[in-house]
């Protein structure tokens, strides 16, 4: 009975997770854990240009076959992550990064929680100031506050 | 008045970028290689694998590079576009065949005309990730100097070749003769 629990339980961990594990491929790319693992960790960051919305990871399109190719040759060839996304952005551009880069043209987009956070905190404290002096003023009437 | 005025102009502005985003495009990726020098290659003729195609050769003029399979509908529908382009003899067309059959693609040069001057053969697909090809057809101008002056992706129209295509060329002819 616990022996069946278990088989079922190891299947259900092998159908959820087995895939993951080599991603698209049908054998590792390196017999080595720590390459492999780089290069599946890439493969994952980098955008399928004709399946727009899988990364190279998950496409079996001929192009992200032949991305999957380039990453695992530049890894042999000694190349660090940096230098294989920048192989990856000269020729595609930042589109094909999954995790964007700050550039000069994005720098607003990733200044813009943290500006309207600012706005929002200095919208509150004039507002908060001016009620406070308009119920100093006035009388504590129920309208107190309201402009 | 302010009051309400600021989150209106807000939220109009909003709407602006966001009807703006809606007309664009999400299969249209820019090149970054445009201005840039065009990566260079050395590969086999499509019909003949001991006559190497090199880029190097085509220096010094405007030419065109398009990539183009037997498995890609888009560049069947581009053909006869190609051979019209072809027949003007403005500048010349080589043609880069992206993994594909060797034979099938002699075949379907043969049945519908080839508008190349040379077609380089890229069975491995490695010369098109150097252009940053993701989707033929793709067709690029290179100027005199080796620089990527134009990409269009999609197939090639006779309105996009007299829009984008042949004023470039004239520029780049233009701009050369007054160096020389």
């Amino acid at each position: 009975m616990i022996g069946k629990i278990i088989r079922t339980g190891l299947l259900a961990g092998l159908i959820a997770f087995g895939g993951q594990a080599l991603a698209i491929d049908t054998e590792a790319a390196f017999d080595d854990p720590v390459l492999q693992h780089r290069y599946e960790a890439i493969n994952r960051e980098l955008r399928c240009l004709v399946c727009q919305n899988q990364t190279i990871a998950d496409s079996n399109a001929t192009l992200a076959q032949d991305l999957r190719r380039e990453v695992r040759e530049m890894i042999a060839a000694g190349k660090t992550d940096d230098e294989i996304r920048d192989f990856m952005i000269e020729r595609y551009g930042d589109f094909v990064l999954y995790r964007p880069r700050m550039t000069a043209q994005n720098f607003l987009l990733w200044a813009a929680p943290a500006l309207l956070l600012l706005i929002a905190a200095v919208v509150l404290v004039r507002v908060v100031r001016r009620r406070a002096q308009d119920s100093d003023i006035e009388a504590d009437g129920p309208e107190a506050g309201q402009s | 008045m302010l009051k309400y005025g600021i989150p209106l102009v807000l939220c109009l502005a909003l709407g602006v970028f966001l009807f703006v985003g809606l007309q664009r495009d999400p299969r249209y990726v820019p090149s970054p290689l445009i201005g840039k020098p065009a990566p260079e290659f050395t590969l086999p003729s499509l019909q003949d694998a001991n006559y190497p195609v090199s880029s190097k050769e085509l220096l010094g003029q405007p030419w065109v590079l398009n990539v183009w399979g037997t498995w890609c509908a888009g560049c069947r529908q581009e053909h006869d576009t190609l051979l019209a382009i072809a027949r003007q003899k403005a500048v010349p067309l080589i043609g880069l065949n992206w993994k594909d059959d060797n034979v099938a693609a002699q075949r379907w040069l043969q049945q519908l005309g080839n508008p190349y001057a040379v077609v380089a053969e890229d069975r491995e697909g490695r010369t098109a990730i150097d252009w940053g090809v993701y989707g033929a057809p793709e067709t690029f101008l290179i100027g005199p100097d080796g620089t990527v002056l134009y990409k269009h992706i999609a197939p090639m129209t006779m309105e996009v070749w007299n829009a984008e295509f042949l004023p470039r060329i004239e520029a780049a002819r233009a701009a050369k003769g007054s160096q020389s």
